[in-house]
């Protein structure tokens, strides 16, 4: 089989492989370099459980080829906390309203959130979940999804 | 008092699936591992000729194609027999049928739904497995397919499981009072046919079983994102000839289930079996597609119902007649039927009522129970009928709910026929009417009707619909739950129930904290592991507080002794001890404590601890709790819409809720499931529906036919509470896990008809889609015009 | 859910693009930005044996205003036309329009090109070039031509582009500015981001006496390719709009269209809820034409 090299940042280093070009940047960061933490939730572009970062913007893992990202910059869940493995603000939100049940969807969630926060320091309730309409999350009925953006962004609950 | 129990505290689950560090099946990964495709049917009815693999077979990275053939050593899988046992007094008020029904792993003869597992691929990975299934070629020849249920039922109609005499699986017949007296007695009479369609839970993780043969232990080890680890054991053993305790079944972290991950698939009976035969872990993770296509389907019911009342809005008998589309096999027998059949009157008295049900089986998935399971459909029906009475006799519904209900001085109130255990349904505790009053402040339903008719000036056409439930939670038979110190003092409980999202490391910490007197950070709670305890059930039915928080309390409670028993040993005093945050003392002398180090070290064997006279080492407790039978939560759900008339379209703009739910263990949680649930009901009541055609074909067989809910159509909800304790368990604990998903239709349906109003419609037929509501307003508006030109 | 095998070729020009077109033509699949594509592939209901990714073409890649018109590059991508100010303020039906497409993490991703070649008529930048009498400038190794959308759109997904040709540029002519000119976008989904039910687009002129002067109308989603409502357009010119006109447009636009049903809405329901829908966008841009003239007085 023809396989393509690739080179890109993820959660910032460098990494460079051979790939299959069907490869999906879903797959490309689960199998090859075990960030499973991005999950797999529908593979046709409307769930988001798939969503990261790239070159900081939120996009769905699982309609990109692997390929594409050449030269990328991606950030993925993993990136999140600090070093010492403190949540972040987005996070410690998360945590705090209670905006996770099963937690599969959840890393897309905050993938959305990380641009669309940095984006929108001051959003309305609607902007909040316009932001979020692209993830689909089962369990929660996304209420305190949209608490706790409201919690990170400052914003009387 | 409780200290930890009642609080809303952070749950232990989130770190690691914040920071994606969560481990669920998709995310293993084995030394020499392969993966797994299913070459599925596309038939809804067909003899299958013949399958040639040879092509597929060819292609580098494929390491064996199996079909019926190759794997004629498992049984298939039968309906679940612990849930299809009856107790005899049940079997004697209901006189019920179930027909023996089955479906093998890999379909032998014909394939009877669009999906069915017909061969399977294992390869080096996906990619590769999924090259291969293309090439498998199957030759079918086409059956009738069955998709209509009353077709499905005549007499003469083509048979989906070839060994019975007819299509009807399952039936029964439950009857109280004197329904038929009642009729001849009432002042009105109406017949409805109230639908609930076929839907799928649809979890945001898929299925997907992992599988490894432990050579060196003999143990099949087994992964699945599954709701019943138990259930998948005593299956596999059962169809693959094992010991149950040789092989060893892990749910790790699984990402939603709601029902359908309960029971067995095939899958996770043939991957097993496959991973020992090719002697290598095998990986499958169902994609999207499949699961639309091939995990079990819920609901389904229509019902056929007639009911009396009187002018003054008392409704004196419902006799119902309904059918489940069961698909080609029903393995859950009459879970969801007699669910439906004794949850129906709810909150109502109704003394004569009768219920016939019939579980017919089609060419499609089969169904399976899923959040609420038989319930959000009577619901429905209940409701819709306290609408249609209320329009009838031109009062507001509210007047209706009020004059049938149960009061507070009724409790416990006997609705005259057997739960499914074969107690006497019994409702425990609680005050509806109270429920109802607190809802209706809650929206401020006076200021609302006003609004209304502001609104209505202005051309805006907002109502409000009200549903009740009252909820059988926290169904046996049983579930364990044991409890370790260690000698550091740290506790781990173990429980056999296995959590979907639910926070049962968070809850059951809690409730074990109460317990022993220690705080739910040195407690460990350890689940969805079948060698953590040798017996366990699962979570499904809103049972899992109830049934494994019982559980953990009772054991917390008898350590607890044995802990003050060594610790009065240690400390030499007999007066009586308290424990607080892991210290133990003497009321009269706190300075002078031990801590459960103390006593975890105490209970070391032989020399090294230091126990009473004749006390055995160590601190291990096991206590089984069986519930005497369900305990009753309740709730009023109260939906505010705005209907654009033109175009069909509805706004849900408010959502009110008052529930009770006993106990409340964590009130964040509790809030989270409730809201969670109520966003499935809104699914199920205005976007969600499984379809298909006459030929049985599957059309909703992605995430852009099948509408789920997204942020921009799930109001957040209002909340308010109550508290009746249930008499049933020590805590006092009801089931909270499916009430959400159950009032939702109808409270939605019922504000429809009353934005609406006074223009006639009936929304007896989910889910209400803007075509759908759109084709009701014409017809209403063509007969109202009819009557004026009369 | 993977895509079946394909040899990727990466052109990082227009003309390597064509020069691989014309090779590869038979068995072929242009990639940009994936957002339709990829579900495609992933379910295998395409399998092609080369997969062009174009999406490293730069000179693909802007916005920029040309002799009467807003110039797109095929590869700018939805995100990029949705922040632009100069389209917010020569072309605002498009900023409107173009927050209805899917969702942010598709419109960060998706390109304009590739979302008029997909040529799906419920989708919103067809039916807002339809409205606008844009044009799609197409290439292919000889030569470089300009279509109109009613040229380009053929039917359901099929454009009249050719294997051998790429889509270059989408061409959004300057809507008028100033007082008395109003637009609106009207669109309804069974769910927020979904494809629409229906579509409206409507831009408005008015005289200083309020009489209608100029009417751009055309619908999308209800028909084979996205339709101009030329008989609606005529008939406002010269009139203050009355329920009467607006109903009698309405039934018109109904008339007009050739819907096909689905799970979501039958034809019957799709052709009487794009006259309503229009209706809506009619009085839309009217009310905005009017807040226009009281900005500028």
């Amino acid at each position: 089989m023809d396989k393509v090299n690739i080179s890109l940042n993820v959660n910032g280093e460098k990494v460079e492989r051979d790939i299959e070009p069907r490869l999906l940047l879903t797959d490309f960061l689960r199998e090859e370099l075990f960030l499973t933490g991005t999950h797999v939730g529908c593979e046709h572009g409307v769930c988001g459980a798939c969503t990261i970062l790239l070159n900081g913007e939120a996009v769905r893992g699982c309609l990109m080829l692997a390929v594409q990202a050449d030269g990328a910059t991606i950030e993925t869940v993993e990136s999140l906390a600090g070093e010492d493995g403190q949540l972040n603000p987005l996070q410690q939100a998360f945590t705090d309203c209670h905006s996770l049940q099963c937690g599969f969807c959840t890393p897309g969630f905050l993938m959305t959130l990380t641009q669309f926060t940095k984006e929108n320091p001051n959003p309305t309730e609607e902007e909040i979940r316009e932001a979020i309409s692209g993830n689909l999350c089962r369990c929660t009925g996304y209420a305190n999804i949209v608490k706790a953006v409201k919690q990170v962004t400052h914003q009387t609950v | 008092m409780h200290k930890y129990i009642g609080k809303s505290m952070h749950r232990k689950e989130d770190y690691r699936l914040l920071t994606g560090t969560g481990m669920f099946v998709g995310d293993i990964s084995l030394t020499n591992m392969a993966e797994a495709v299913f070459v599925r049917s596309p038939h809804a009815h067909a003899k299958i000729v013949d399958i040639n693999i040879e092509a597929a077979k060819a292609i580098e990275g494929v390491y064996g194609i199996f079909t019926a053939k190759d794997i004629e050593d498992i049984k298939p899988l039968t309906q679940f027999e612990s849930h299809c046992f009856l107790p005899p007094n049940l079997v004697e008020a209901i006189s019920p049928t179930i027909n023996f029904n089955y479906e093998d792993i890999l379909a032998k003869k014909k394939v009877t739904y669009v999906g069915q597992s017909v061969a399977i691929v294992v390869a080096k990975n996906r990619y590769i497995a999924e090259d291969a299934a293309d090439l498998v070629e199957v030759t079918y020849e086409p059956l009738q397919p069955l998709v209509d249920p009353y077709e499905a039922r005549k007499k003469g109609a083509p048979l989906i499981q070839e060994h019975l005499e007819n299509n009807i699986q399952s039936h029964f017949h439950v009857t109280t009072g004197n329904v038929e007296q009642a009729f001849a007695e009432a002042d009105y009479i109406m017949n409805e046919k109230i639908r609930t369609p076929r839907l799928g839970s649809n979890p945001l993780e898929t299925r997907g079983v992992v599988a490894k043969f432990d050579t060196r232990n003999q143990e099949l080890r087994v992964w699945s994102s599954s709701q019943m680890p138990y259930e998948i054991r005593s299956t596999l053993a059962h169809c693959l000839s094992l010991p149950d305790l040789s092989i060893r079944v892990t749910a790790p972290d699984v990402g939603g289930g709601f029902g359908p991950k309960g029971g067995v698939h095939p899958e996770e009976i043939v991957i097993p079996y496959l991973a020992k035969k090719l002697q290598r872990p095998i990986k499958w993770v169902e994609d999207r597609m499949e699961h639309l296509t091939s995990a079990r389907q819920s609901r389904d019911q229509i019902h056929d119902v007639k009911v009396s009342f009187k002018q003054d809005g008392t409704i004196t008998a419902i006799k119902d007649f309904f059918v489940i589309d069961s698909g080609a096999v029903n393995f859950f027998a009459l879970t969801c039927a007699y669910n439906s059949a004794y949850h129906l009157r709810g909150a109502y008295k109704i003394p004569n009522y009768d219920s016939e049900c019939e579980v017919i089986l089609t060419n499609k998935t089969p169904n399976v129970p899923f959040r609420g399971a038989g319930r959000p459909e009577v619901v429905f029906v209940m409701d819709r009928i306290i609408d249609i009475v209320a329009r009838k006799l031109k009062v507001d519904p509210i007047e209706i709910m009020k004059k049938n209900m149960i009061q507070a001085e009724d409790m416990p109130y006997d609705q005259g026929i057997l739960v499914k255990d074969g107690h006497q349904l019994i409702y425990d505790s609680g005050d509806y009417p109270d429920a109802l009053r607190k809802a209706v402040d809650l929206v401020d339903y006076d200021a609302f009707r006003k609004e209304q008719e502001e609104k209505k000036k202005e051309g805006k056409l907002v109502g409000i619909g009200i549903s009740s439930y009252v909820e059988g939670t926290g169904a046996g038979p049983y579930e364990g739950a044991h409890i370790s110190i260690d000698p550091s003092g740290h506790v781990t409980a173990y429980l056999g129930c296995t959590p979907q999202g639910q926070g049962h490391e968070t809850v059951f910490s809690q409730i074990a904290a109460d317990g022993l007197g220690v705080n739910p950070q040195n407690i460990t709670v350890r689940v969805g592991e079948t060698t953590v305890l040798p017996m366990g059930q699962g979570t499904y039915a809103s049972r899992s507080a109830v049934n494994a928080g019982s559980a953990i309390y009772e054991a917390a409670l008898k350590m607890r002794e044995k802990v003050l028993k060594i610790a009065a040993h240690l400390l030499k005093t007999d007066e009586d001890l308290v424990i607080d945050e892991g210290k133990i003392y003497a009321e009269t002398s706190p300075e002078k404590f031990v801590t459960y180090q103390d006593v975890g070290r105490a209970a070391l064997p032989a020399k090294l601890g230091n126990l009473p006279e004749g006390m055995e080492a160590s601190l291990e407790v096991t206590h089984y709790f069986a519930p005497p039978t369900v305990t009753f939560a309740a709730s009023i759900h109260m939906a505010q819409v705005e209907v654009d008339k033109e175009t069909g379209f509805v706004d849900l703009q408010k959502y009110s809720v008052v529930h009770d739910c006993g106990t409340v263990i964590n009130p964040m949680i509790v809030d989270g499931q409730v809201q969670g649930g109520i966003a499935q009901g809104i699914g199920s009541a205005l976007y969600e529906e499984i379809v298909y055609d006459q030929t049985g074909q599957l059309l909703t067989g992605t995430y852009m036919d099948y509408l789920l809910p997204t942020s921009m159509e799930v109001p957040t909800v209002a909340k308010a509470h109550q508290e009746f304790k249930s008499t049933r368990n020590r805590l006092g604990i009801k089931g909270v896990g499916e009430g959400g998903a159950i009032a939702p239709p109808a409270a939605i349906a019922n504000a429809i008809v009353d934005a609406l109003h006074p223009l006639e419609i009936k929304t007896n037929d989910l889910p209400i889609s803007p075509n759908k509501l759109r084709t009701w307003i014409k017809e209403a508006e063509a007969s109202f015009q009819a009557l004026q030109t009369n | 859910m993977k895509p079946s095998k394909f040899k990727y070729l990466k052109p990082s020009s227009v003309n390597e693009a064509l020069t691989y077109l014309e090779e590869y033509a038979d068995d072929c699949k242009i990639i940009s930005g994936g957002q339709s594509l990829i579900p495609v592939l992933n379910m295998r209901l395409s399998t092609p044996e080369f997969l062009i990714d174009v999406s490293g073409i730069k000179e693909l890649n802007y916005i920029r205003e040309e002799d009467g018109y807003i110039a797109i590059g095929a590869l700018t991508r939805h995100v990029e036309v949705e922040n632009s100010l100069l389209i917010k303020e020569k072309c605002p039906l498009l900023i409107d329009a173009i927050k209805w497409v899917g969702h942010k993490q598709i419109r960060n991703r998706g390109t304009i090109g590739g979302s008029i070649a997909h040529g799906d008529p419920s989708a919103e930048l067809p039916c807002v070039l339809t409205t606008l009498r844009g044009e799609i400038v197409i290439a292919s190794v000889d030569e470089e031509e300009v279509v109109g959308p009613e040229d380009f759109f053929l039917t359901y997904l099929l454009t009249s582009l050719q294997t051998n040709q790429l889509v270059k540029e989408i061409r959004f002519p300057i809507m008028t500015q100033g007082e008395r000119v109003g637009h609106s976008f009207v669109e309804v989904a069974r769910r927020h981001g979904d494809f629409g039910l229906a579509i409206a687009a409507a831009v408005i002129e008015l005289d200083n006496q309020g009489l209608i002067q100029k009417a751009q109308l055309a619908v999308g989603g209800v028909n084979p390719v996205p339709l101009i409502i030329e008989e609606a357009e005529e008939l406002l010119i010269g009139k203050k709009v009355t329920e009467a006109l607006l109903k009698e447009i309405a039934e018109l636009t109904s008339e007009c269209v050739d819907p096909e049903g689905d799970l979501h809405g039958s034809a019957d329901y799709r052709r009487e809820l794009i006259g309503t829908l229009l209706k809506r966008a009619i009085e839309e841009a009217i009310a905005r034409a009017w807040e226009g003239e009281e900005k500028v007085g």
